[in-house]
């Protein structure tokens, strides 16, 4: 594919002409076809990559020959440090590898080991899962939408999307005094009841959303600029997006219905009634209708769930009343012999699921996010697989570039959804 | 004298409690072992001539589990993929694992997790890789998507895939020593960076 035949050596940088710009030029000559390549560096600090991605674009002009991504600069170890962390403890890594869904991935990981264990949750647990899983979807869409667009050029719409990200992290706050890194969903239910107006305040945000989503609609949907920047861009086809084992809305926007809340539903969805958004294109702009669409899907959910919630009563238990995984209320340490031992057994021993394996998948904002568990029997997890959906969707992106324009590269980057978190744990 | 496996890393409690825990719960509970009666993915491998292939099949919390030699491992899933009954068109993850802790022959296991688009079953493959011979074929022709999760396995475990397209690591830098997510790598041990002097920072 690439040219490489002579090699012309990059020009010295001389002090006094101007700074280093940080991009390494590399020149190919290929005197049969008389046609040069060069090789730049994208990344990895680029505002346009989402993190520490690092692109090396061979270009024709202006056109790519070639997209390599090199990952890795994000990689800090969590699948060995869960290794060796009891269960419970292993739980806040998992806020901390895809860090814009924080609440999925603890949905993962608690379904995971919740398998393992056969525990059963209470059915008001499940639905405020699904609540903050919804709520956790608009967020990571609005800092998508609006990295996004700020990437193509669209400015305006950062400020919004950030104001209305923010909104979440309050509610999340109110929650658990935590605005990102909750690990309010976990092994056994969740951390605990939801505060004193807690509820009126979701519930504020969920009628007030709506008329947001009209906004961005406004700002872009029909915006010639968008449309010129986005059509026709990044094509996949369907076959080729399901070969590389792309998942989520960047699968939907092909044309492939894959929706895991649907079709392998998890932690009372099936109870639900919402619709997958699937485009046809599969092109930059489909994706980002397919997001948009989804926003208003996860609205519909998180109505029903806030009304589900809402109707268990507010004395409804939120773990399970298994103690081996879930702690005992408060009160009953005080009166409880047992209460106390298992209180004092599960904070330091943890519990111990059997030998065995499970797997714990749930649709997240970028695509399948599943945890893969091995169980040797004690109380550490053997081995713990993430699979991130960026790290396949990313796979894509070669595929995307190749033959198109430069300037289109950043488009592309941004409609996949990528979290580098996701991708290098 | 504390006992201590240095294998694992373990000592004292630790290791009494995994010890005690492990010897106890070897019987899985809740498994049931696979027949081409109660499996189509068992039965559509039993008409391919692949029977001998699967070394155990067993259902655990409702999934499917086979574990397989890695000969004809191309074989098999290109026939999970194609068959009628089966469809595993999507690859949901490829990941290797290290079974030092469980005393068990063959060290390693490479494993596929297969979603099934038209009928959303998954199944779970494990092919089985010794530590004499570390290599298994690549199933890059299968599914594209294993391009990079082999180079995974490949930098973290240190098993390489015949006829990778592209077979660099992928996660770690490429000139470190060692296979980060093998048992028997450290956790820690690598020297901070700029902590050369940090006594002397701390004196003065």
């Amino acid at each position: 594919m690439s040219m490489t035949l002579a090699r012309i050596p990059q020009s010295e940088f001389k002090p006094g002409q101007g700074v280093p710009t940080g991009i390494e030029l590399e020149r190919y000559y290929d005197p049969e076809t008389d046609q040069e390549t060069m090789t730049i560096n994208m990344g990895p600090s680029h505002p346009s990559t989402h993190g520490v991605l690092r692109l090396v674009l061979e270009l024709d002009g202006e056109t790519v020959v070639k997209c390599t991504p090199h990952i890795g600069y994000l990689h800090t170890g969590i699948e060995k440090t869960m290794e060796n962390l009891s269960y419970y403890k292993a739980l806040v890594l998992t806020d901390r590898e895809d860090y814009l869904s924080n609440l999925c991935n603890n949905l993962a990981y608690s379904l995971a080991v919740e398998k393992l264990m056969d525990v059963a949750i209470p059915i008001k647990a499940q639905y405020m899962r699904v609540l903050l899983n919804e709520l956790e979807r608009i967020a990571s869409h609005m800092i998508w939408l609006g990295t996004h667009a700020l990437d193509i050029g669209a400015m305006s719409v950062f400020f919004y999307t950030w104001q209305d990200r923010d909104l979440v992290l309050e509610i999340k706050e109110h929650l658990s005094g935590v605005r990102t890194k909750t690990s309010w969903i976990c092994p056994g239910g969740l951390r605990g009841p939801a505060p004193t107006g807690w509820m009126q305040r979701v519930q504020d945000f969920l009628d007030y959303f709506p008329k947001r989503i009209e906004m961005y609609e406004t700002l872009l949907t029909n915006n010639p600029i968008w449309i010129e920047r986005t059509r026709g861009i990044g094509m996949i086809t369907a076959e080729d997006a399901l070969a590389i084992g792309v998942t989520g809305p960047t699968l939907r926007a092909s044309g492939v219905a894959l929706d895991l809340r649907k079709h392998q539903p998890y932690s009372s969805y099936e109870e639900f009634d919402f619709d997958i958004a699937v485009g046809q294109v599969g092109d930059v702009y489909e994706r980002y209708r397919v997001r948009i669409e989804e926003l208003r899907q996860s609205l519909k959910i998180a109505r029903q769930a806030w009304a589900k919630v809402n109707a268990a009563g507010e004395n409804a238990p939120v773990r399970s009343a298994d103690r081996k995984i879930a702690p005992p209320p408060r009160e009953e340490l005080d009166t409880s012999m047992e209460a106390l031992i298992h209180h004092f057994k599960l904070y330091t021993e943890g519990y111990h699921p059997p030998v065995g394996e499970a797997i714990g998948a749930v649709e997240g904002p970028r695509g399948e996010k599943a945890y893969y568990i091995v169980s040797d029997g004690s109380n550490k997890p053997y081995r713990v697989k993430i699979k991130g959906p960026s790290f396949y969707n990313l796979q894509a992106l070669p595929r995307m570039t190749e033959g198109r324009m430069v300037a289109d590269v950043v488009a592309m980057i941004g409609s996949i959804d990528i979290v580098l978190g996701d991708i290098d744990r | 004298m504390v006992d201590t496996d240095v294998r694992l890393g373990l000592s004292g409690s630790d290791l009494a409690i995994r010890n005690r825990t492990f010897k106890n719960d070897l019987v899985r509970i809740d498994e049931s072992n696979l027949n081409p009666d109660n499996s189509v993915e068992f039965a559509s491998l039993v008409e391919a001539g692949l029977t001998g292939e699967i070394v155990s099949a067993s259902r655990f919390r409702d999934q499917d589990f086979f574990i397989v030699s890695k000969d004809r491992i191309v074989d098999i899933l290109t026939l999970l993929r194609d068959h009628p009954d089966c469809l595993y068109n999507l690859v949901s993850d490829i990941f290797g694992v290290d079974l030092y802790g469980f005393d068990r022959e063959p060290r390693f296991e490479v494993i596929y997790s297969l979603y099934s688009l038209p009928n959303h079953r998954r199944v779970v493959i494990k092919a089985q890789v010794s530590e004499d011979d570390l290599t298994i074929d690549t199933v890059t022709g299968v599914w594209p998507a294993a391009n990079w999760p082999e180079r995974e396995i490949f930098d973290l475990f240190g098993i390489t895939f015949n006829n990778h397209p592209d077979p660099r690591r992928i996660l770690m830098p490429d000139d470190w020593i060692g296979h980060p997510l093998r048992k028997d790598f450290p956790l820690g041990g690598e020297e901070v960076e700029f902590s050369h002097n940090v006594r002397e920072q701390i004196v003065n």
